[in-house]
């Protein structure tokens, strides 16, 4: 295999990584104003992903960062033709972040609402613009034989950006009930598991389908066997789910992510932007990668760098393994301290 | 304003905010860990107290510049493309790069210190942030050294058949030396922004006490005491420091970018000896350059130039007319141009912005430093000052080495323009790697959409500013306090060493202010 596809690779597996992680706590956080009735559960559900979120983020980065080292032409064509989609996920992004950080910096129930809000409104932006910008990048962008957007602002926007932003939210919600189906424990436990029950099979359906289309389109043998397995797995899911067995149910739903995902970037290889105006137009590995040079630097440095950070973050997984229940939280705690 | 300026603004206006929060989380980490590591050594809770009242403000402070740093990857590829484009082989991956080495390490371990109080061993809880602090100090220098490539690019050579640079030497990018001059640079004077702030806040609350008549023996007591202690010394040396590596990084500049240091001094001709000028008048904004008079003082620009009292320092009128024999009189009538196609270049930046932010720069360095001197001779053997002016000016001094930092940034990057990455002299000319700003921004992108987001980002940071400022004014006033908000005088928490008890109820719970209260 040259360098190139190692990267490609390499990139769908950050992308990969990032959904599996970071779709978790969008999923929690989009969960909050469903399966969070009291203030005890919302703080409940924050908790069980707050140590989590920042490092499931610089997945995002990472992925980012490696589509700009590896394939420069890709990330020169992919974000300006959806400049504003990129700008309003970067909001999502930055209200999120802080209001993960102020809304237990003061003490007030209404401040306490309103950035739990923001939180749910900043991960349902973010995760619906992802989506969007995966949709696009793997089902076409009008983009012309210089990589350069045509048609104005909004023409980056159609039915492929539309079918991924819906499949990545709706991938993330169950992913984010299954967490704290496995994660918490009480009435948040039973509602998200009764969620995800009830959910999941339609959830799997947009991501299904954006996969199929893919495949259809340029895909081998190997996707279909990729996409297959996809469909297995959300069955083998849902059954695991009626059981009960929230760990099986939750591995089985990755999966499902994975392979799914996998079909999608396994039949856009080569091309990393199809361009909606014309196939020659097509962004390919060799238009966009770097020289090899870099790529053997960048391939040693990721090489030695990548086990170490999932060895590291593993273990901080295990440290936070303990399933959380929902504590007092400090006003309840005065009162009964005062009681 | 066309495209260029448009995004011009945005990444000037996103950059300059972003590093409002670099130096503080850079500086204020070291010295968090230097009070977690004093606590973990003594046992004295006082240590332990600072520990969580810094912590909690490089925290807050730490968030705002995650968020706001999303935006500095994204905007490259966004506003930037053909940029992007030219420098790929080399930009991004140092940008990659600092995304796996660095960004992991301190967002993954920046959780394990948030959380890891009690459930944790103490040691391994302690290595944690140390492993965060690191892993800000190592993205500081991907950085600088991605920034560094732009100023003066090396390792590379051209490709024939794109004309962009190729990389053939990694490790000459990374041991680039601007790169490691700014480094040393940037990093001690963040120190001096965390050394400043325990200063004026310190001062503050060691007043207050003193005014209150509260008791000298509480622990809060030796907590803003230590505080202003530690900032004051911290604060000098770094200003000593500061003081060598800009030298260093000045001297550098003479050679790679003289352009840049003679727009610094506005030093229209070329002098031998040159002086050093104090103070500029005249027409620096419109970049009339023989129309700027200033007050100079003879030797000293020769000094810091060259090391010695004689040698000559070129001024703007001949380099400007070097660059232009050199790199044209005007933009290539090329589409890729944008307006500027087929212009008149004006080499020079923009004279009152390199002069006066270069002037500042040292400046308000002095002025923290005079401060910390202050801070230090008024809080000696026990003594706690009560001037209003000597307290409330250590505090708004606070700020001082926030805008060293921004202005010196912003000489940098404004002192390189007209290019986005500056030819190297050290390569002969036909050899040479080079951009002009002018050719690096997104050609499909619509003035439109970058004006939408330079005012919805600008709105948008201008909120949270207000936001932040509010919760760390009431947090600082508030002093040190438990996760309730409530001070509690006298009590010293044990967290578990014991990892097994992480589930049962927190004995530590009321001191807990670091316990993120999810």
């Amino acid at each position: 295999m040259d360098l190139q596809t190692v990267w490609f690779a390499a990139v769908a597996v950050l992308w990969i990584g990032f959904l599996l992680l970071e779709g978790f706590d969008f999923g929690v956080a989009a969960l909050l104003p469903v399966l969070g009735r009291r203030p005890a559960d919302r703080h409940l559900m924050l908790r069980s992903i707050g140590p989590l979120w920042d490092g499931n983020e610089v997945w995002l980065i990472t992925a980012a960062g490696a589509v700009f080292a590896a394939f420069p032409g890709w990330y020169a064509s992919w974000l300006p033709a959806l400049y504003l989609p990129f700008v309003l996920v970067l909001f999502g992004l930055i209200i999120r972040a802080v209001a993960f950080e102020w809304r237990h910096s003061h003490h007030t129930a209404q401040w306490d609402a309103t950035w739990t809000h923001v939180i749910t409104a900043g991960s349902l932006i973010a995760a619906l613009g992802i989506g969007a910008a995966l949709g696009a990048t793997t089902l076409g962008l009008p983009i012309d034989g210089d990589g350069n957007r045509v048609g104005g602002a909004f023409s980056g926007l159609g039915w492929p950006a539309l079918l991924g932003a819906v499949a990545v939210l709706a991938f993330s919600m169950v992913h984010g009930a299954l967490f704290l189906a496995l994660k918490v424990d009480g009435d948040v436990r039973l509602r998200a598991r009764a969620f995800a029950l009830r959910w999941a099979p339609a959830a799997a359906l947009p991501l299904l389908a954006w996969a199929a289309i893919v495949h259809l389109r340029y895909g081998t043998a190997i996707t279909a066997a990729l996409w297959v397995l996809a469909a297995v797995a959300v069955v083998g899911a849902w059954t695991r789910m009626k059981l009960d067995r929230e760990g099986a149910a939750f591995t089985a739903w990755a999966l499902f992510l994975v392979a799914a995902a996998a079909t999608i970037f396994g039949a856009a290889y080569p091309v990393v932007v199809p361009s909606t105006v014309d196939a020659a137009f097509d962004l390919t590995i060799a238009d966009a990668s770097v020289s090899d040079y870099t790529l053997t630097v960048m391939t040693w440095a990721a090489g030695v760098g990548l086990p170490v950070v999932l060895g590291y973050q593993a273990w901080t997984y295990w440290v936070f393994r303990k399933r959380l229940t929902a504590e007092p939280v400090h006003e309840e705690a005065a009162e009964v301290a005062t009681a | 304003m066309d495209v260029l300026d448009i995004a011009r603004w945005q990444f000037g206006i996103t950059t300059v905010y972003h590093f409002l929060m670099v130096p503080l989380t850079i500086g204020l980490g070291v010295l968090v860990a230097v009070m977690h590591t004093m606590w973990v050594r003594t046992d004295n809770p006082e240590w332990l107290r600072m520990t969580r009242f810094w912590g909690r403000i490089y925290l807050i402070n730490f968030v705002l510049g995650v968020a706001t740093g999303l935006v500095q990857e994204f905007q490259f590829g966004l506003a930037w493309s053909e940029y992007s484009r030219f420098v790929g082989d080399v930009f991004g991956s140092l940008l990659a790069l600092e995304a796996l080495l660095a960004f992991f390490l301190e967002s993954t371990f920046l959780g394990l210190w948030i959380f890891g109080w009690g459930r944790i061993p103490k040691k391994v809880h302690l290595a944690a942030l140390w492993a965060a602090v690191i892993g800000s100090i190592v993205s500081a220098y991907f950085i600088i050294a991605a920034n560094s490539w732009m100023q003066h690019p090396v390792g590379v050579v051209t490709d024939d058949a794109t004309g962009r640079p190729l990389q053939v030497d990694f490790f000459a990018v990374l041991s680039n030396n601007t790169a490691l001059a700014a480094f040393s640079h940037a990093i001690v004077a963040a120190l001096m922004v965390a050394g400043a702030l325990l200063v004026g806040i310190g001062l503050w609350h060691l007043r207050k006490r003193k005014l209150e008549e509260r008791s000298t023996e509480e622990p809060d007591q030796g907590v803003w005491r230590r505080s202003v202690r530690l900032g004051g010394w911290v604060s000098l040396a770094a200003f000593v420091l500061v003081a060598l590596t800009g030298d260093w990084q000045g001297k550098l500049m003479y050679e790679q970018q003289p352009l840049k240091m003679s727009s610094a001094e506005a030093l229209c001709e070329t002098e031998a000896p040159a002086s050093f000028s104090v103070f500029a008048w005249g027409k620096l904004g419109s970049n009339e350059c023989d129309e700027v008079h200033s007050i100079t003082i003879p030797y000293i620009l020769s000094y810091l130039a060259h090391g010695d009292f004689s040698t000559a320092v070129p001024g703007v009128n001949e380099l400007q007319e070097e660059y232009a024999a050199v790199y044209g009189e005007t933009y290539p009538d090329d589409p890729s141009f944008g307006n500027k196609a087929g212009e008149p270049i004006d080499y020079t930046p923009v004279l009152s912005v390199t002069y006066w932010s270069f002037r500042l720069m040292i400046g308000m360095g002095a002025v923290s430093a005079g401060v910390a001197a202050y801070a230090l001779w008024a809080t000696r053997r026990g003594r706690v000052p009560t001037s209003r002016v000597g307290v409330y000016g250590s505090l708004l001094a606070v700020a001082a080495p926030f805008v060293a930092n921004s202005t010196g940034w912003i000489f940098t990057e404004m002192g390189r323009q007209p290019f986005v990455v500056y030819p190297n002299p050290d390569v002969p000319v036909e050899d040479q790697v080079y951009f002009f700003t002018a050719q690096a921004v997104s050609p499909g992108v619509t003035a439109a959409e970058v004006w939408t987001s330079l005012i919805a980002l600008t709105l948008v940071y201008g909120a949270l500013a207000v936001v932040e400022l509010w919760l760390i004014g009431r947090f600082v006033r508030a002093g040190v306090t438990t996760g309730d908000g409530h001070p509690t005088p006298g009590f010293t928490p044990e967290p578990p060493d014991d990892a097994d008890d992480a589930g049962a109820p927190r004995r530590d719970r009321d001191d807990d202010v670091l316990q993120f209260a999810y």
